[in-house]
């Protein structure tokens, strides 16, 4: 495979648009289709985040005072289907993919730039329309697991847009992960092994085999559902002799793999941000890979710890418990493995390096829960209560969303060739991590005393305790402020960055910022050390 | 060299010590009221020690690194080329290991204790058929119990109530009355979605779901009142799907019975 060729490229770039306009063009530009996934991404955040802020609003007061008892429904189904599909597995597998494994891999573009097109432009529309059935009917109201008979017997318009929209999103995801699996084993600059790949590469390969895998087992679910909705069937119906657990066991065979699809990426990113700003070689790279292929199969056979409460039998339980558990020894290696890549490096506190180690504090935490939560008996009092809902929040917002902030203050100067200001990046690190603990460390107290989820109205008794946790998320909002300000201010006037602001070794900084269409104005460099840190920085420098 | 790990010894012994002070001495969990409670207290202590030591001492390595190993202005240049070790990996892999295996074999056996490996029978007089098929449960025992002596219930959920009925007793109650100290043996079953039977004092919960029975046995342990929680979405009134439970001692729990008792129908 040689990389100079690109017949695509070469064809098209004349006809592509210039400018902010390319934006919103069917670019093939891998490059450009990143910034399309993140931007959209972040606006369906905001939209994401506003529907939080009204479910926090309603759980001021224990009564169900703020909004009818049925939008309340929709509100945390949209909320929930939209953080997930829309916000995280988007934005950190499709915006920094797409943006990052070309470089990482020394190639001009995606292996297949017009599907990699097709896949982000279905994520618009498809987000549009779920919002948008809000206004028909009403939104789905069954929750984003969409359990039957529930789903099946609230308003249909919403539940067919929820699944129609969803199916339509799982596709794009499908997309992305064949074409980041094809990139990764074929487009490999020549000479470069595998084993010398930047970690995201790995992350990425993992996390697209479990798309890969899972995703099209979850499209065939809601297929299924959608038939028993419009046509009356009975998979899962069980007035027509359906069977309510199976749907349960096939949605979360793909939505507990959807956690690593969240996460895995996560890892892959910090993977690249500690070593830069520690200035240290990532420590343990062997581990760090085989430890992310042992989270990708483990991942795959624990979904029925999502259902210890439901119809499983005891055996079931008890192998689900000791497979889930066993998660958190390769995820456990990967932390301990940044932790000691900090240790002994000589660390810039700046807004990146803040968020990652942020994350790190709130991942632990939210993996220590996880375990606990993995134990049968233990699950069994605090199942659908808000311990999970703390529980997981801690995992894909102070994991997960953390590290998209992280990544974004430390590739915004590859992107506009501008920095972000690090005061305010500061700022908003600090309101974030307070608002985000104040708002969901005590909903785990909340739920081991008896306040279940997705309820509108609660016992009084929980008052105080849900007012600190509204005043937390009120932070969090608050928090989105001081970033956008910071956007905005550094793509107009920011300091310029030049090309390599951090001095860091991987591929992606040895080529302008922002980088040419071609990615880079010659060959691809051939970069065997990619956290070479401490040796070879004089000579590359 | 020496002072350095002595210091280390006195941080970790010092996480481990405040790991244990706070798991021994800050209560997060409702009152205990049934035989499961206490067993279950019993494995969140060990779980919120283990928790916090690990949380802490994670969070105290990061904080200290952030400071020690910070970037000072005069400084140009890397840290140490440290690419990894492999004694160190093989330890941090062992011992999470070994401990999640511990847990795993801890809360097997505190599983076992609630009743969760046994059998799921309903030994119910009115039982249709014996073919039936069991979904799932928590058959939950004591030592000193009579199996003869079982309350036996049979519970429907639907929207957005749940309805008790007593069988030996002919009648259906909105309000859940035991005994205090005996075995109270339910099976569920729900007439639309699927709902939950979570009491939080109890520390059990169980899925109701339509078209399939489930079982959940306890056994109260503390006269008093408590919440009957649905905990799965069940449409728009689910906060709002409550029942209480009331142990009673059984003098009390017979006299309701009595005065709610009707005359058994032979049709």
């Amino acid at each position: 495979m040689t990389i100079s060729i690109d017949p695509q490229k070469t064809n098209n770039e004349s006809l592509q648009p210039k400018g902010w306009l390319r934006y919103f063009s069917f670019s093939l530009d891998h490059k450009v289709i990143g910034i399309q996934y993140l931007v959209c991404g972040f606006l369906f955040y905001l939209i994401g985040g506003t529907l939080a802020s009204a479910i926090r609003i309603e759980l001021a007061s224990p009564m169900s005072d703020f909004m009818p008892r049925d939008v309340y429904n929709q509100v945390l189904t949209l909320h929930g289907t939209i953080m997930i599909f829309l916000w995280i597995v988007p934005v950190v597998n499709g915006a920094f993919g797409n943006y990052l494994i070309p470089f990482y891999v020394g190639a001009r573009d995606m292996a297949f730039p017009r599907l990699n097109a097709v896949a982000f432009w279905l994520i618009p529309p498809s987000g549009l329309m779920l919002v948008a059935s809000y206004f028909v009917e009403g939104a789905a109201q069954a929750g984003w697991t969409a359990y039957p008979p529930l789903s099946i017997t609230t308003p249909q318009s919403g539940q067919i847009i929820w699944i129609l929209s969803v199916l339509l999103l799982g596709g794009s995801s499908i997309f992305g992960g064949i074409n980041f699996i094809a990139t990764i084993i074929k487009l490999r600059r020549p000479g470069l092994k595998l084993m010398q790949l930047p970690m995201y590469c790995w992350a990425m390969l993992g996390t697209s085999l479990l798309v890969v895998l899972s995703t099209p087992v979850l499209a065939g679910t809601l297929i299924l559902l959608s038939f028993d909705i419009i046509a009356n069937t009975g998979f899962f119906n069980p007035v027509l002799g359906g069977n309510v657990v199976v749907y349960q066991h096939l949605f979360w065979f793909y939505s507990h793999p959807a956690v690593y699809i969240m996460v895995l990426p996560a890892f892959g990113l910090v993977s690249e941000i500690l070593p830069v700003h520690a200035r240290k070689p990532l420590f343990g790279y062997t581990t760090m890979v085989f430890s992310i292929m042992g989270i990708v199969v483990l991942g795959l056979v624990v979904w029925a710890h999502h259902m210890f409460t439901s119809g499983t039998p005891p055996w079931m339980r008890l192998f689900f418990t000791i497979a889930t558990a066993f998660i958190a020894v390769p995820t456990g290696i990967k932390f301990f493995n940044w932790v000691a890549t900090l240790w002994g490096g000589k660390i810039s506190i700046n807004s990146a390096m803040l968020f990652s180690c942020g994350f790190i504090i709130n991942f632990v935490f939210g993996g220590i829960t996880g375990v606990a939560l993995a134990q049968v008996p233990f699950d069994i009092h605090v199942h659908d209560t808000y311990f999970v809902v703390a529980h997981f929040h801690y995992i894909v917002y102070g994991g997960t969303v953390f590290i998209i902030f992280s990544s974004i203050y430390h590739w915004f100067p590859k992107v506009t060739g501008k920095m972000l200001n690090e005061k305010l990046g500061i700022l908003h690190f600090i309101i974030t991590f307070i608002g985000f603990n104040l708002c969901f460390a005590p909903q785990h107290w909340l739920g081991l005393n008896g306040m279940p989820r997705r309820v509108a109205e609660y016992d009084p008794q929980f008052q105080f305790v849900n007012q600190i946790s509204s005043i937390g998320a009120l932070l969090m909002a608050i928090s989105t402020i001081p970033f956008l300000v910071n956007v905005f201010l550094s793509v107009r006037n920011g300091k310029d960055s030049g090309d390599n602001p951090w001095n860091a070794l991987t591929p992606e900084w040895l080529t302008s910022s922002p980088p040419p269409v071609e990615n880079w104005e010659g060959e691809a460099p051939l970069v065997e050390e990619p956290y070479g840190y401490g040796k070879e920085f004089s000579e590359q420098k | 060299m020496l002072n350095k790990n002595i210091y280390l010894i006195l941080i970790i012994s010092l996480v481990f010590a405040i790991s244990f002070w706070i798991g021994f001495n800050v209560n997060l969990l409702p009152a205990e009221a049934s035989i499961n409670a206490p067993i279950y207290d019993e494995l969140f202590k060990i779980l919120f020690i283990i928790g916090l030591i690990i949380f802490i001492g994670m969070t105290v390595a990061v904080i200290y690194s952030l400071f020690k190993f910070r970037k000072r202005n005069d400084q140009i240049g890397d840290g140490i080329a440290l690419e990894g070790n492999l004694s160190l990996e093989i330890v941090w892999t062992i011992i999470p290991s070994i401990i999640v295996l511990l847990i795993g074999l801890y809360s097997y056996n505190i599983y076992d204790r609630m009743g969760g490996m046994k059998e799921l029978n309903h030994n119910h007089e009115m039982m249709s058929s014996n073919t039936e098929k069991i979904w799932a449960g928590i058959s939950q025992t004591s030592d000193n119990e009579i199996a003869i002596n079982n309350l036996s219930i049979e519970v429907s959920a639907m929207q957005f109530a749940f309805l008790f009925n007593y069988p030996k007793g002919n009648f259906i109650s909105g309000e859940l009355h035991v005994p205090v100290d005996q075995k109270v043996s339910m099976k569920m079953e729900s007439k639309d979605v699927i709902h939950a039977f979570w009491v939080p004092e109890f520390r059990i919960k169980q899925d109701i779901i339509p078209g399939q029975p489930t079982i959940l046995n306890f056994t109260p342990t503390k006269v008093g009142k408590y919440p009957i929680i649905c905990a799965e979405l069940c449409g728009p009134y689910h906060g709002g799907m409550r029942a209480s439970i009331i142990v009673e001692e059984e003098s009390d729990y017979n006299e309701w019975f009595n005065k709610n008792k009707k005359p058994e129908v032979n049709l």
